[in-house]
């Protein structure tokens, strides 16, 4: 009984929650794309979004004693939706939930789907936070992943949502594409650096090839090779530490993994994520975190829209589980996991539990222990799976 | 109580090139036939067959007994025996053989006479057994009955014109056949009022019965409550159950009697009692002298096997005792490596053999284990005098004080379609082979003969024969002999580690090109650490081949999409389940399956 009660106060954290929104559609699916999106029909939009609007009816309900930080619409491509659905999903949301003043609203924005009109409406019902996705300023790369946009268009984009008063613009880059090498990444950067005013934040991501997309196949049939060979792993890794130096550089901290911010802007949401914050996903696979419970929606479409509410999977979570996440989700953070805190949630030192792994880790140069905090240190972050996979207890011996 | 008509049974076993059609025939022969006489219907045998299922004893199909209505009104007991097809097991075809008085052999009507058709013609005459053939798969649109049955007559030399034209999967001909097991085999003979004498050719292991043993009753009968001696073991018993095979069960019955096949529980619980070939008699009454039995079969292909958790060590000693029960040819004698820990050294009859025993303790016995590379025996003389015959390649003595080393030679016969002649000598001389003549078989065919060092034909020789024939060859060997060889031990290092179950023994001519294969393999096996690892193949302490395995760079996941901890937690759990099938040498974490890398060295051909 102790430990269930020690259980449900490590999984709150007061009673703030975030919330995501998924947003499945796309103009076309891109080249290297294997989230849960694609192209739909008016109607079939029309039908989710009503779909949606359900869910955050029935769900924000059961959560109506919380507080809301953070809401991310994340896709997909969000930026297809009319400033007025935006603004009549929001305020769904907020009647049954307080959302705080100070809420960090993020809303994925993909060049040449939105317009002065629609930056200045998502502004108007609130969004303050853009996130563009970009990956690269090339025109070739962009051909290569199958954007939709042009160099020149985003550049619109960019500039019509200065225009509009978005004031914290983040912007997703990937490295390590066919083709490229580290002169032609630096350029990229160069580039993304030259903008009057630079982003305030810069999200990048190597890129994976996952089964399934195209580029995958295209692998598969041998025909990412000359022109289009494929970075090796330590011209991967070259790009990646010459992106966290480049943008120290420039003002940027990397905050995460992936994650660059000028000092400030770190993503709130995207942190939340990490530290086990609470949040509620909304709409079709959406992942949820409550309580010690994890949740994710229904993934089929269709199904989702007969019935929003329901095919949601639950897992619920133990001690072991939680304090596993709370390692391996904070590692990813550069600031890492703090023993103080550790023990305020889970009532034991960490190194009663993770001693050894800890130990073994710095021993290896992996992880840097300053008897406050653990982190990753520079090699560590290129191996951070590898790290990670340590702090799993092993089921069956 | 009378016995049995002796005239009424025909015991017999069916041989065939694998792939012929023997196992299906076999069904269809069940199929087609009865479980029981009509007399034993009568006498509430039923119930007894449904305590048996209540047991739930399931035998492998090895012997089945079947009642069948001969067109001349009569009712014939059939005992079938069941025979594996694939060279590695003459010594199982012979020990089925001695439990049969004739052999129905099987040649598929398209592809003819085969390597193992022979062999398998052979041996079965060599048990004075009365053959007679089936022509199988009529139906094939490649079939050509008539030339196969001038095949038969003219390379084996038995009739063939009455043959069964039969097609075992549709059910063709098959009427033929069972008329021509009642007129072609002749009955058993033995006087059921001798002494007992009893031919064990298999045994299983039951947790409710003990050791059942399967015989051949040749003289006298045995039946509940007889005292038996077993000749070669001299372990007493006295006999709680007899009886014959059903399809998949044990119907216990009143007696055997001379002629018959079945089998005898006698509380048998120490597995060591029963040997396969001993003959069983009656303690009160002994038999002169026991049968001949089976000739000592000597193992070809030795390897270790060790348990992957190293506590397991006494549940694989369990596993080969009780396998072994099954399988006489199987040899072990426990060993340890350096690297390994506890295990056993392993004999096999051939690589087949080998991977059977190997898939069988896994999933019988649920065991999982480290294979380490296989290899044969070799004669090591020694400057002193003493000759040691090797079986772990670790064990080899130090080179000064070796005079010299001989390797075991087999005489093989390849039958092959003419259009793959030569490259199939180009294979057997890339194998060390000794050319030692031709057969034209009516033009088409040729069978090839050769001498080949067995040590080069136990890893992949089979594959590379079929890949480079298409398919169209067969092979089958015998042990000749041994003959000098300059033989070299070729150590494998890991970190500069020399990994004792890594090493073996190869021809000094094909060390460099093994050694270099192998660190290429190993490189592929072994994953990235973190540290970079050398990969090093050495003669003698003198390196001959290096690879390396470049230190992990890079493994991390960029991005997390929406929140998905939950794939992302299975993804590194994953990970971490993969490390579980590695085995810890010094700081070196190396898959199970690259102790087995050695055998797939030429798969790329």
């Amino acid at each position: 009984m102790i430990q269930n009660e020690k259980l449900a106060d490590s999984g709150r954290c007061g009673e703030e929650l975030m919330l995501y929104l998924h947003i499945p559609f796309c103009v076309k699916k891109c080249r290297y794309c294997d989230f849960l999106s694609g192209p739909y029909p008016q109607e079939v939009r029309k039908k989710y979004l009503k779909a949606l609007m359900e869910e955050v009816r029935h769900r924000c309900r059961e959560l109506s004693e919380k507080t809301v930080t953070s809401i991310f619409f994340g896709g997909g491509t969000p930026s297809l939706l009319e400033p007025e659905e935006v603004e009549a999903v929001l305020g769904e949301c907020r009647k049954y939930l307080l959302i705080r003043e100070d809420a960090e609203i993020t809303m994925e924005c993909n060049p040449g789907t939105a317009d002065r009109r629609k930056l200045l409406g998502y502004r108007k019902a609130g969004v303050g936070r853009l996130s563009l996705g970009l990956q690269s300023p090339r025109e070739e790369e962009l051909r290569l992943l199958g954007r939709i946009h042009t160099w020149d268009q985003f550049l619109e984009t960019y500039d019509q949502a200065r225009e509009a008063g978005f004031d914290n613009v983040n912007m997703d880059l990937m490295s390590a594409l066919p083709g490229q090498n580290l002169r032609k990444w630096e350029e990229n950067l160069s580039r993304i650096l030259a903008l009057d005013p630079p982003p305030e934040h810069l999200s990048v991501y190597s890129l994976i090839l996952e089964e399934g997309t195209e580029l995958f196949e295209m692998k598969r049939k041998g025909l990412l090779c000359g022109e289009l060979a494929l970075p090796s792993e330590d011209e991967d890794r070259e790009m990646y530490h010459a992106t966290a130096r480049i943008l120290k550089n420039y003002g940027y901290q990397q905050y995460e993994i992936s994650n660059y911010a000028k000092p400030g802007y770190a993503c709130r949401h995207n942190c939340g994520y990490w530290t086990r914050r609470e949040y509620l996903g909304l709409g079709v696979g959406a992942a949820s975190l409550l309580g010690e419970k994890r949740f994710s929606n229904e993934r089929d479409i269709r199904k989702y829209m007969e019935d929003p509410c329901a095919g949601r999977q639950e897992e619920v979570l133990d001690i072991k589980d939680i304090m596993e996440e709370f390692m391996f989700l904070g590692l990813r953070m550069l600031e890492g996991v703090g023993r103080k805190e550790f023990r305020m949630r889970f009532g034991k030192s960490m190194d009663e539990v993770y001693g050894d792994v800890i130990r073994k880790n710095c021993g290896d140069g992996l992880l840097v222990d300053d008897g406050e905090r653990i982190r990753l240190t520079e090699r560590g972050l290129d191996l951070a799976n590898y790290v990670m996979a340590q702090f799993l207890s092993q089921e069956d011996g | 109580m009378t016995h049995i008509d002796q005239s009424k049974i025909r015991n017999f076993c069916i041989v065939a090139h694998i792939d012929h059609g023997k196992s299906t025939l076999a069904d269809r022969i069940i199929e087609q036939t009865g479980l029981l006489t009509s007399r034993e219907m009568q006498n509430q045998v039923l119930d007894n067959m449904d305590l048996e299922r209540e047991r739930g004893i399931t035998i492998k199909a090895q012997a089945v007994r079947t009642i069948y209505h001969a067109k001349d009104g009569e009712e014939y007991i059939f005992n079938m025996i069941d025979t594996p097809g694939h060279v590695d097991f003459n010594y199982e075809v012979s020990r089925s053989l001695a439990a049969c008085d004739g052999a129905i052999l099987v040649v598929d009507a398209a592809q003819g006479i085969e390597a193992q058709t022979l062999a398998n013609v052979y041996l079965a005459l060599d048990h004075d057994l009365d053959v007679f053939p089936v022509i199988n798969k009529i139906d094939l649109p490649s079939a050509q009955p008539q030339r196969v049955i001038e095949e038969i007559e003219d390379v084996i030399g038995i009739e063939a014109q009455d043959a069964p034209l039969i097609s075992a999967k549709n059910g063709i001909g098959i009427e033929d056949v069972l008329e021509q097991i009642v007129k072609k085999i002749p009955a058993p003979k033995g006087n059921p009022d001798d002494p007992l004498k009893a031919l064990i050719f298999d045994c299983i292991y039951d947790s409710y019965k003990g050791v059942i043993v399967f015989c051949r009753v040749m003289e006298g009968t045995v039946k509940k409550g007889t005292k038996i001696l077993m000749m070669a073991t001299g372990a007493r018993e006295e006999v709680v159950e007899v009886g014959y095979f059903g399809a998949g069960q044990l119907i216990p019955c009143e007696e055997l009697s001379a002629g018959m096949v079945g089998y005898i529980t006698a509380s048998i619980k120490n597995v060591k009692d029963t040997a396969v070939g001993d003959t069983v008699t009656d303690a009160d009454h002994p038999c002169a002298e026991p049968l001949p039995g089976y000739k000592k079969v000597l193992s070809m292909v030795y390897c270790g096997l060790y348990p992957a958790d190293g506590a397991k060590y006494p549940d694989l000693r369990d596993a080969l005792e009780k396998l072994q029960l099954n399988d006489a040819s199987l040899y072990y004698e426990p060993e340890t490596s350096i690297a390994l820990g506890f295990g056993f050294r392993c004999g096999f009859l051939g690589l087949l053999h080998l991977e059977i025993i190997q898939e069988r303790l896994e999933r019988e016995y649920n065991l999982d284990l480290v294979t380490t590379a296989p290899g044969v025996v070799y004669k090591v003389f020694k400057t002193d005098g003493e000759v040691i015959e090797l079986t772990n390649p670790s064990n080899l003595p130090d080179p000064s004080s070796i005079e010299h080393m001989e390797e075991p030679i087999v005489s093989a016969e390849i039958m092959v379609a003419s259009e793959y002649i030569g490259s199939i000598m180009e294979l057997c001389q890339e194998r060390r082979g000794r050319y030692l003549g031709m057969e034209y078989i009516e033009g088409t065919r040729a069978l090839l003969k050769y001498e080949l060092p067995l040590n080069e034909i136990i890893y992949d020789f089979f594959d590379a024969l079929k890949s480079r024939s298409r398919g169209y060859a067969s092979f089958d060997y015998d042990i000749k002999g041994y003959e000098k060889a300059q033989l070299v031990k070729l150590d494998i290092l890991i970190n500069r580690e020399e990994v004792d179950a890594l090493s073996f023994i190869v021809h000094a001519d094909s060390a460099y090109e093994r050694g270099r294969k192998m660190c290429e393999k190993l490189k592929e096996e072994i994953p990235r650490h973190l540290f970079e690892i050398p990969i090093q193949a050495a003669v003698g302490g003198r390196i001959i081949a290096r690879e390396t395995v470049k230190a992990m760079r890079k493994d991390v996941l960029a991005k997390c999409y929406g929140g998905d901890i939950t794939r992302k937690k299975k993804l590194l759990e994953k990970q971490k389940e993969g490390k579980k099938r590695m085995r810890q040498i010094g700081n070196v974490e190396i898959p199970q399956k690259a102790f087995m890398s050695v055998l797939k060295l030429d798969d790329k051909n």
